[in-house]
């Protein structure tokens, strides 16, 4: 039986980011991309249960970068059976989550999974998360900030992160769609020396798709936030610095 | 049973055992027998010496010299004798935390009359344990991966790597925006161009050059990781993927020479590179200033009233036979009083960085009484010096670590010999231009 | 469509949670310049009493022993089937992990806009604009919303519950559970509380850490005391850790633990690269240290250069006093 996980690739917000001149975008040119953190931790599950059940894992992303062979290259040397690569006119641009969902469905559909595994959220996914999105599309129950799963008889046994160290067990009947927080165990290192080999070995499947008509969301203008990253100097005697420093968490809640 | 022992096996243990005359009743005799390993197979040794790179782990004879030379023993319980002698009583190497203490420092290597070289093994064991899929410690795999994504085990971003520049006070030519052909290329690698004390170090560095009048400039953000410690914590591919985007980028430009700052990129290029098509001459700046000395020597003007000690890096000394030109520098520097530690030269202690260390200081820490940096400052206190010169980038954060957890940082401060020297030359601290 | 805003209540062991009230207070900010009706969506299995407590125009009130928790699946078909028979201006769910599972479920399944992480929300020259925030933070997104019922789904955290008093709702409004309750896909469901044993720091709100400025071990007994009056745990940096002082466990950085919590509060870290990598994301981060130059102040949002013990015991004072 067949476990999707999807990755995505994703400004990497480590470096500096840039505004394009449109003031709408990123500035794509100057921007790196990586796997979305979330995805590596859903790959990680997807490949724990995989390992427990003799499933196939099939690696499955939309090259909106055109690098993302990297990325799938090193799903297949960790142990994925599958990579399958969406391309599109939709290079380069701000796919939405929306839009990415529905180019997503008909592969998921045709691989007949019991489980879709994906990061639980991305850094630039402004119209909402993929996972219930992908749920909401394909009719099939799910549950996101999952921190753990199992297979059991028909079902996924899932963990959930509430908040506070809470967390919600759930039974979903399969198929079902999962968003990952983190794995159970941290993701797994693969030498490059075996993704070197994998490149040499196997193939990525490439498929076409149409461009969805959909592709950014309305942004109007994006920003930096106001904190220019140097920290305001709190003066006076050690009581007034007490006083405002209960101000500012009172302010933010935080008391 | 072998009939060679059948002599030895029908007396064992007897009540009443007499041979060739003499009377060796009681269990004590076992004594006399030869020891057959019968419980064991040679299977776990074969495995390591199976593998390229490996095949020196199997001739070890247990004659123990390794064992107190080696930096690891000394704050734990180590050597290669003691691995092989684990492998043949069922400890796999691949499984046991021992896979990842040894720093590769080569100090067993100069002793064992068997050649015996974990230099080889280490990286090729570390290799297949990898690709076997067993567990990494996790700050190492942080340090790998954040190798790959970003060129530099610290995970900042590429561009950032030139950003120390803006602090040099003096010009610190790019070759990408130059565009002329330099007599030396400056590999500043990972550490003095990211972390706050190796800039440190980097600063002064360029400030020496520019007083020097050296034809010198850097790739900056197209510098990545030499590579040679990931290599050496058993990612191969890694630093082959990491020489061949170096090999690619230098050959963009014109240059004579390379100088580095950090022993592990010298190894790299000295011994690795070539192999891969990078061939290149390499200096350590140490090397490269010692030679200059008739010109850096009336520029040392301000005396240092310092008492100061030396530190070795493996890779500089042990591993590519620079003992001196540290210290025709240390002592050309003016009021400085310098002492040797007990531990020096080819004998020199090891930082615990090297090898992959480096990014394994607590897996290690929690395998040993104390660090190895730790173990070496005290060494340095206890020559009476003030000053622990280094002239390894990883060396100056672990040692300053190390003055702290050991307590004796009000008592030793840790000193690039690029800070001291442009101390001296008055590039640095009071009154510096 | 009508103008109204409606608002899912967040609840958790018979508590309503606090983004619920601070969405509350939002969706009337919002309505107070149009005069709209805020609407309180209350799901669950003997909550009614809860709708008391809620302060909105009007409480729909679904009540069913599917609802018993708030299930992503069983959550995600009530909402939507209310939204579809009777659209909304907006409905706001928090960005949390009951919300995350439901506001792009709800509004892929209905075909709305979403806008998520959203941590403001304002009427400019009539027009809607939600700001969004993306990339880790770095980048704040406004983004216009259109004639379309849109949901929201908003940061917890991003709003002031507001000086509204929580007048009892206006209105109490049942509803029948919708049918889709009947066909669900998920079965049991448990809640647990973490095992009170041993502190996890990754998943603390509030962090009060130490570092070498405490100077001795003794002094960690009044770092104590004030992450307890402020509800937080306490950590450490490093040297602290390997000192002994506290367990592994407690230690923030590379070699540690990465923590993000709401609150960083850290005191005497002078602050290494290796430390600062372990909790340079912590949502408000306040560093007090003697040193003006101590890189901790690079990432902080707040920085005081004191004398530590000081700050720290006329902070208990208020705090306890």
């Amino acid at each position: 039986m067949t476990i999707v996980v999807v990755m995505e690739q994703v400004p990497d917000v480590v470096e500096e980011l840039a505004i394009a001149p449109s003031g709408t975008d990123l500035d794509r040119d100057a921007v790196s991309y990586v796997v979305n953190e979330y995805d590596d931790h859903a790959l990680e599950e997807a490949l724990l249960l995989a390992e427990a059940t003799g499933d196939e894992v099939v690696a499955v992303g939309i090259d909106t970068t055109g690098e993302l062979d990297q990325a799938l290259y090193t799903a297949l040397a960790k142990g994925a059976r599958r990579a399958i690569k969406l391309t599109g006119d939709f290079e380069g641009t701000w796919l939405s989550t929306r839009a990415a969902a529905r180019l997503l469905v008909p592969v998921i559909q045709e691989l007949e999974p019991r489980l879709v595994l994906t990061g639980v959220q991305a850094p630039d996914d402004l119209d909402g998360q993929l996972a219930p999105t992908l749920a909401a599309l394909l009719g099939w129950p799910h549950a996101s900030v999952v921190i753990g799963s199992q297979l059991v008889d028909g079902a996924v046994q899932v963990r959930k992160e509430l908040w506070g160290g809470m967390t919600m067990t759930l039974e979903l009947e399969l198929p079902a769609v999962l968003g990952v927080q983190a794995a159970r165990q941290a993701p797994r290192y693969v030498p490059i020396s075996r993704v070197r080999q994998v490149m040499r070995e196997a193939s990525i499947e490439t498929r076409d798709v149409e461009t969805p008509g959909d592709l950014a969301p309305a942004i109007m203008r994006l920003r930096f936030p106001e904190e220019a990253g140097q920290a305001e100097i709190l003066t006076g005697s050690a009581s007034e610095i007490a006083d405002r420093i209960i101000e500012l968490l009172r302010a933010r809640g935080l008391l | 049973m072998d009939p060679k022992l059948q002599k030895v096996a029908e007396v064992w243990e007897r009540d009443t055992a007499i041979v060739e005359g003499v009377d060796i009743s009681g269990p004590w005799n076992r004594m006399f027998g030869q020891r057959v390993i019968w419980d064991y197979t040679p299977d776990l040794i074969e495995e390591i010496a199976q593998l390229p790179g490996g095949e020196s782990f199997a001739w070890c004879y247990q004659c123990g010299k390794c064992v107190p030379v080696c930096p690891v023993d000394v704050v734990g319980d180590y050597g290669p004798r003691k691995l092989y002698r684990r492998a043949q009583t069922g400890i796999n190497l691949l499984d046991s935390p021992d896979l990842w203490l040894c720093t590769t420092c080569a100090n067993c290597l100069r002793v064992c009359p068997k050649l015996v070289d974990m230099v080889q093994i280490m990286p090729a064991a570390r290799e297949h344990a990898m690709l076997t899929g067993r567990a990494i410690p996790a700050e190492l795999q942080e340090a790998l991966e954040n190798t790959a994504k970003y060129g530099n085990p610290l995970g900042q971003p590429a561009r950032k790597r030139e950003a120390w520049v803006k602090d040099a006070g003096v010009p610190v030519p790019i070759l990408h925006q130059i565009q002329r052909p330099v007599e030396w290329l400056w590999w500043v690698e990972c550490y003095p161009s990211y972390h706050p004390r190796g800039i440190d170090a980097s600063i002064a560095l360029a400030r020496i050059f520019n007083a020097l009048g050296l034809d010198f400039a850097i790739l900056g953000r197209e510098e990545k990781c030499a590579g040679d410690s990931q290599r050496l914590a058993g990612e191969r591919g890694l630093f082959e993927m990491l020489a061949e985007e170096n090999i690619r980028t230098l050959s963009k430009y014109e240059f004579q020479h390379i100088v580095v700052t950090d022993p592990h990129a010298l190894n790299a290029f000295r011994k690795h590179y070539p192999k891969l098509g990078g061939q290149y001459d390499v200096w350590h700046y140490t090397t490269l200033l010692a030679r200059e000395l008739p010109k850096l020597q009336p520029l040392l003007t301000k005396s240092l009233p310092y008492r100061v000690t030396f530190h070795d890096p493996c890779y500089l000394g042990r591993h590519n036979g620079e003992y001196d030109a540290p210290r025709q520098l240390i002592q050309a520097l003016p009021g400085v009083e310098f002492v040797e530690m007990l531990r020096c030269r080819e004998n020199s202690y090891c930082c615990g960085g090297g090898g992959g260390g480096m990014w394994l200081d607590s897996f290690a820490a929690g395998h040993q009484r104390r660090r190895l940096s730790e173990e070496r400052v005290l060494e340095a206190v206890s020559t009476g010096a003030d000053t622990l010169v280094v002239c390894c980038p990883y060396e100056v954060s672990r040692f300053e670590d190390a003055a702290k957890s050991t307590g004796v940082e009000g008592r030793l401060r840790v000193r690039d010999i690029a800070e001291l020297l442009a101390e001296a030359m008055g590039l640095i601290g009071e009154g510096a231009a | 469509m009508a103008q109204r805003i409606a608002v899912l209540v967040e609840h958790l062991e018979g508590q309503p949670t606090d983004v619920t009230f601070e969405l509350l207070g939002l969706a009337r900010r919002i309505a107070n310049t149009n005069g709209a009706p805020v609407e309180a969506l209350l799901f669950g299995q003997g909550v009614r009493h809860l709708a008391e407590t809620i302060p909105a125009d009007r409480v729909v009130l679904v009540e069913d022993p599917r609802l018993r928790y708030l299930t992503p699946e069983a959550t995600a078909v009530t909402l939507a089937a209310l939204l579809r028979a009777d659209p909304p201006r907006l409905a706001l769910i928090p960005n949390t992990s009951l919300g995350m599972d439901v506001a792009a479920w709800v509004a892929a399944a209905l075909d709305w806009p979403l806008i998520a992480y959203c941590e403001g929300l304002e009427a400019r020259d009539g027009q809607l604009v939600a700001t969004a925030q993306l990339f880790g933070g770095k980048i704040l997104a406004d983004v216009r919303i259109d004639d379309r019922p849109t949901v929201i789904s908003a940061l917890a955290g991003a709003f002031a519950a507001d000086a509204m008093q929580p007048e009892p709702p206006g209105t109490i409004e049942r509803r029948d559970p919708p049918s889709e309750l009947a066909a669900l896909h998920t079965r049991s469901v448990v809640l647990e509380r973490p095992e009170a044993a041993d502190v996890d720091i990754t998943r603390a709100e509030k962090i009060v850490a130490v570092g070498r400025g405490i100077e001795s071990k003794d002094n960690l007994e009044l770092a104590e005391q004030l992450a307890q009056a402020l509800g937080a745990v306490l950590a450490a940096s490093r040297p602290l850790v390997d000192a002994g002082w506290l367990p592994r466990s407690r230690q923030v950085g590379k070699s540690g633990l990465k923590v993000k919590p709401k609150l960083y509060f850290a005191l005497g870290i002078s602050g290494a690269p290796e430390h600062l990598e372990g909790m340079k994301d912590a949502e408000l981060i306040i560093a007090v240290n003697k040193d003006p130059k101590a890189p901790i102040f690079s990432v902080a949002d707040y920085g005081v250069v004191a004398d530590l013990f000081e700050v720290a015991e006329a902070l208990l004072e208020r705090l306890e006093g």
